[in-house]
């Protein structure tokens, strides 16, 4: 496989999947930083164990020194988010609604995805969504080489063809087939309790789903007489 | 390893036979597994609170008490307490009551619960999630801390009214409480438990048995680093399975299905399926369901990755029958149990 296009990633959330992700981009060969709220010395040790290799810093570096910032905060803390830090920077949107973690969120039903409720704080943020649809445990245990009959594929979206070429060979490298989903709003293709997102699919089926949901989606915005 | 059972009461509609137990039969069903469980020597009963239409228990306290009056040598405790939406303070009182009924057994498993109906019942704000329970879980060890030391308690904070100059009666047995801090797997929980130096258990729900791996890892070295003693403190695993002569796997299948069923519909989750059952009940996988050898190598496998100190099972998931879950029970302490002795040492001793 060619050569990352990003160097490094700069991941917000040291929690189950920041940490996943963590490992999972320090095997695929990327420098990765990892960042909690406050001092990086409070979550020294669980990076040290959870994502070796890994180098806890603030989040104010975590955004500054990296080629992608991950997102994995719990969505009820999307606030707390710097938008100038994030402004022009790439970004990969991991997050999800649960209800049972991130409590009510009024502001949800004025989005089309989560994504898209984060986008609208980080207005200037150029930003993708994608390794939502997959567990955080699934992510090292599904990982295939390029090429391996059983690779499983994720999906990606942004508005921003940079950005949503350098997710696409991000997701690659972790070891899943990327798939173009499209404009960010094909986003809610993917978020809990879709097809996709409580499937396991490969390229193909993957991709036939996004266009049933497109398709879907289509025939709601159309008049029916 | 102690090893033990716990459950939260399910009262499910039994999925296969559609047979369906009311809440007063599943009491006494409960109370005959915890003499059971005694009787063949294993180590720990659990009952876990739930605030839900399928589960009997959503107040463990008096039921534990009741098996602590059946019951000589099985410790006894809340497989998981949600400590969220309870006063510490009364939350301690009744497992020092507790305590000193059972002579020493009894145990306090504090969690922030995996369901969130007790938030509304009890007037809790989600949005509070993370703050309630770090406050909580806070002067719950402080109020043990100062029964340790006897001593009185000064403590004021958000969600309840400040506490000047109070002693707590009555104390626990010796004076200590043994408190366990249940979690899902955030790494902040572990760190967390490890920092506080308590006793950890690790809900280990299904995918595979190295899942937590690195998690035991994390808080014996937070624990050092904090200060404790790790060797002194206990890891946990909490699991689902059923132990059968013979078809165990088979039987259990319906009944893990039809929670997981309700769990997936209910969270947007992927839904459970014949293949992702075979792929936890293999020999790697977080389902403990098989014959006593197949569980004891199963328990031995997590022990390889975790160095874990307890092994805890809910066999009556979504109802099974009575009669299975006993001869389980049976099966855990006579056999499954045996096996494991002969290859890791038995309980420590030290309490936290």
């Amino acid at each position: 496989m060619s050569d990352p296009t990003a160097t490094t990633i700069g991941i917000l959330g040291a929690g189950k999947v920041g940490t996943g992700v963590a490992r999972q981009a320090i095997k695929a060969g990327y420098r990765v930083l990892i960042a909690a709220s406050g001092d990086p010395k409070k979550i020294d040790l669980i990076v040290s164990v959870m994502a070796p290799g890994a180098i806890a810093v603030s989040a104010q570096d975590a955004m500054e020194l990296s080629d992608l910032v991950v997102l994995s905060v719990p969505l009820h803390k999307f606030r707390t988010l710097d938008p100038a830090a994030l402004a022009g920077k790439h970004v990969l949107d991991t997050m999800n609604y649960w209800r049972d973690t991130n409590g009510d969120m009024p502001e949800l039903a004025e989005a089309r995805s989560s994504s898209e409720m984060v986008l609208a704080h980080l207005p200037q943020a150029r930003l993708a969504k994608s390794l939502n649809h997959i567990g955080y445990h699934e992510l090292e245990l599904d990982a295939r080489e390029a090429g391996a009959a059983d690779r499983r594929a994720l999906a990606v979206a942004s508005d921003d063809a940079e950005t949503r070429a350098l997710v696409l060979d991000f997701v690659e490298h972790l070891g899943f087939d990327a798939v173009d989903a499209g404009p960010l709003a094909q986003g809610a293709a993917f978020e809990p309790d879709t097809p996709i997102f409580t499937g396991s699919y490969n390229e193909a089926r993957l991709q036939g789903e996004l266009l049933a949901h497109a398709a879907a989606a289509q025939a709601e915005l159309s008049p029916t007489h | 390893m102690e090893l033990g059972v716990y459950s939260f009461g399910d009262v499910h509609q039994d999925p296969v036979t559609g047979a369906q137990v009311s809440p007063q039969q599943r009491m006494a069903d409960l109370l005959e597994r915890a003499r059971l469980a005694d009787d063949v020597g294993l180590d720990y009963f659990g009952l876990g609170e739930h605030h839900r239409p399928e589960y009997a228990i959503s107040a463990p306290i008096p039921m534990l008490a009741a098996a602590a009056a059946q019951t000589k040598n099985i410790k006894v405790g809340s497989a998981v307490t949600v400590l969220s939406t309870e006063d510490p303070v009364r939350v301690y009182q009744q497992f020092a009551t507790l305590d000193l009924l059972s002579g020493g057994r009894a145990e306090l498993t504090a969690g922030r619960g995996s369901f969130i109906e007790s938030y509304p019942l009890f007037g809790a704000d989600l949005n509070d999630y993370e703050e309630l329970y770090e406050e909580k879980i806070g002067l719950l060890l402080a109020l043990n801390e100062s029964g340790r030391k006897e001593e009185s308690i000064t403590w004021s904070g958000k969600f309840r009214p400040a506490l000047e100059d109070a002693t707590i009666y009555p104390r626990p047995v010796n004076n200590n409480l043994d408190i366990w801090i249940a979690t899902g797997g955030t790494p902040s929980s572990t760190a967390r438990a490890a920092a506080l130096g308590t006793n950890v258990i690790y809900a280990l729900l299904g995918g595979a048995v190295s899942n937590f791996a690195r998690h035991a890892q994390l808080f014996r070295a937070g624990a050092e680093q904090a200060g404790h003693d790790a060797t002194a403190l206990k890891v946990g695993v909490s699991a689902v399975g059923l132990v059968g002569k013979d078809n165990a796997t088979e039987t259990f299948y319906p009944y893990w299905r039809r929670v997981m069923d309700d769990i997936a519909r209910e969270r947007g989750f992927t839904p459970p399926n014949r293949i992702s059952y075979n792929m936890q009940t293999a020999p790697a996988g977080a389902i403990y369901a098989g014959t006593p050898e197949q569980v004891a190598e199963k328990i031995l496998l997590t022990h390889q990755h975790m160095g874990h100190d307890r092994h805890i099972l809910e066999m009556d998931f979504a109802s099974v029958p009575q009669k299975d879950v006993l001869k389980s029970i049976e099966l855990f302490g006579t056999e499954v149990k045996p096996l494991i002795d002969a290859e890791l040492p038995t309980t420590k001793k030290v309490n936290a």
